[in-house]
């Protein structure tokens, strides 16, 4: 028998990889993931409640119920993901023995802990975690994110946010390129992350995991946007069940994703859709109304 | 200027793919629709998702120009999803029946030291994503690689399909190999580890 290595953290990386240029769609149920899975979407994130829902109905949201899972991974051959509360390494650890492909340590959910995030390199499953800048992106990759999302303002509809974190993190990775040895010790000091994941920013112009998109896309121009904006691939939570018409508008949204430089083929998905999900402006929201502030 | 290599950039990891390429000296072109097909010396079809990426195929009409494709010789290479599109289940590229994700979900992916003669040394640090493998082969088809007994990797004629993802681990030679473009001889690069 051959030696195997598992869940290296290239073999984690490796799955994000696969997933770039495509759409993560939130769902509730194996309905739903079915549905999903036909629109195109290359991986689901299974959840109780999607954000909108957690928005309106208030109370704590947690991981979501096993068997729930386990029903959507027997429905779906694309890959599974659930969500853990930041900080809840035992929700973690009940999702890593239900065999998810990936867990989100989530802001969407409730956090568990006020200093920590969950250890990640602990688990063989890879992880992916929200960022709103440079410097959480590195400190949750120091922790063995093998995936950044930047957060943008779940369960709104509202893509200002999501342009915001992209924009703030991808322009921090240009400015690092142009700094010396000294200055980038600095630069550590005050994004407070390691030197090494510093230095090696600035040295290849990219985070060392792939960077997704997430928080607030509803629309297939809001795919192209962040697309456009620098993000390998896109989340979408309430955007498409909370819509008129989920599967048309899931398929729309995985044509724009992959054509998101073509601007003609980005109009001809956004065709004869129904509504789009009801939203709210996000800068009409109380700061203690914010997901993208939970973690830190 | 020799023909670049096309890249389908439907989903998945085409970008590694290209970066890997462009480091041993090869251009390479993102393809998307059939216009992209227009003079390229080569296609490789990524890791991703494979129902994700065959429904492109089906939404971009690129299913006959590249069966064409391949019929007229030119040299298609497929890793890991690439594979599965290549059996004859989708574009039935090489005569070929695919096991998809035979080793299990993400926690039972790993690496392991492959040996593949027609590389010869060092052996491929192959690292496989919930990948397939190939249950079964026609006639004609060439078994180039073997994971304790799993066909892992293949060739017909221009086509050549593999489970795992040199890509990642920045070894250029079965890339230049499938594709035609060298004898394979390339050195490993000093990042693979």
């Amino acid at each position: 028998m051959t030696m195997h290595d598992e869940n290296t953290f290239r073999v984690k990386v490796g799955l994000a990889e696969m997933l770039a240029g495509g759409v993560i769609m939130d769902v509730v149920d194996a309905e739903q993931a079915k549905i999903a899975e036909d629109a195109g979407a290359c991986a689901v994130m299974a959840l109780e409640r999607v954000p909108s829902d957690i928005r309106r109905d208030g109370g704590v949201a947690r991981m979501s119920n096993p068997a729930m899972i386990r029903e959507i991974q027997e429905t779906v051959s694309i890959p599974v993901m659930a969500k853990a509360r930041i900080g809840h390494f035992a929700e973690a650890q009940v999702l890593e023995s239900l065999e998810v492909d990936f867990i989100d340590e989530s802001e969407v959910l409730t956090p568990a802990d006020k200093d920590h995030h969950i250890d990640k390199w602990a688990f063989k499953v890879p992880f992916v975690c929200g960022a709103t800048n440079l410097g959480e992106a590195l400190r949750r990759i120091s922790e063995g994110a093998a995936m950044i999302r930047s957060k943008g303002e779940a369960g709104t509809g509202d893509v200002v946010e999501a342009v915001w974190h992209l924009r703030t993190i991808t322009s921090e990775i240009r400015r690092l390129g142009t700094l010396d040895e000294m200055e980038l010790s600095v630069a550590a000091k005050n994004l407070q992350a390691p030197i090494q994941l510093v230095k090696q920013v600035a040295q290849e112009g990219r985070l060392p995991v792939p960077m997704f998109c997430a928080g607030g896309i509803a629309t297939p121009a809001d795919a192209a946007l962040v697309m456009q904006l620098g993000a390998e691939a896109v989340f979408v939570g309430s955007g498409i069940f909370k819509s008129g018409d989920p599967a048309p508008r899931g398929k729309a949204i995985v044509e724009a994703t992959t054509n998101f430089r073509d601007a003609a083929k980005v109009a001809a998905a956004c065709e004869g859709l129904g509504e789009a999900m009801s939203s709210i402006e996000t800068s009409k929201l109380g700061e203690g109304e914010l997901l993208s502030n939970r973690g830190w | 200027m020799s023909r670049p290599v096309g890249v389908l950039a439907l989903q998945g990891d085409f970008a590694a793919h290209q970066a890997l390429l462009e480091a041993a000296g090869h251009s390479t072109r993102q393809v998307r629709n059939p216009d992209d097909l227009d003079g390229i010396g080569g296609l490789l079809l990524p890791g991703g998702e494979s129902t994700t990426i065959s429904m492109g195929i089906e939404r971009e009409g690129l299913r006959e120009p590249i069966q064409q494709l391949a019929q007229s010789g030119v040299p298609i290479f497929g890793t890991c999803a690439g594979l599965v599109l290549m059996g004859r289940e989708h574009l039935g590229l090489i005569e070929m029946a695919v096991d998809r994700n035979a080793f299990g979900r993400q926690i039972f992916s790993f690496e392991a030291d492959l040996s593949m003669a027609s590389l010869g040394d060092p052996p491929v640090r192959a690292v496989f994503i919930r990948a397939p493998i190939v249950t079964e082969v026609g006639e004609g088809v060439e078994v180039l690689a073997e994971l304790d007994g799993a066909i892992v990797a293949v060739r017909q004629g221009p086509c050549t399909a593999i489970s795992f993802h040199p890509e990642l681990v920045n070894d250029a030679r079965m890339h230049l190999l499938a594709l035609g473009l060298g004898a394979g001889s390339a050195e490993p690069s000093p990042a693979q580890t």
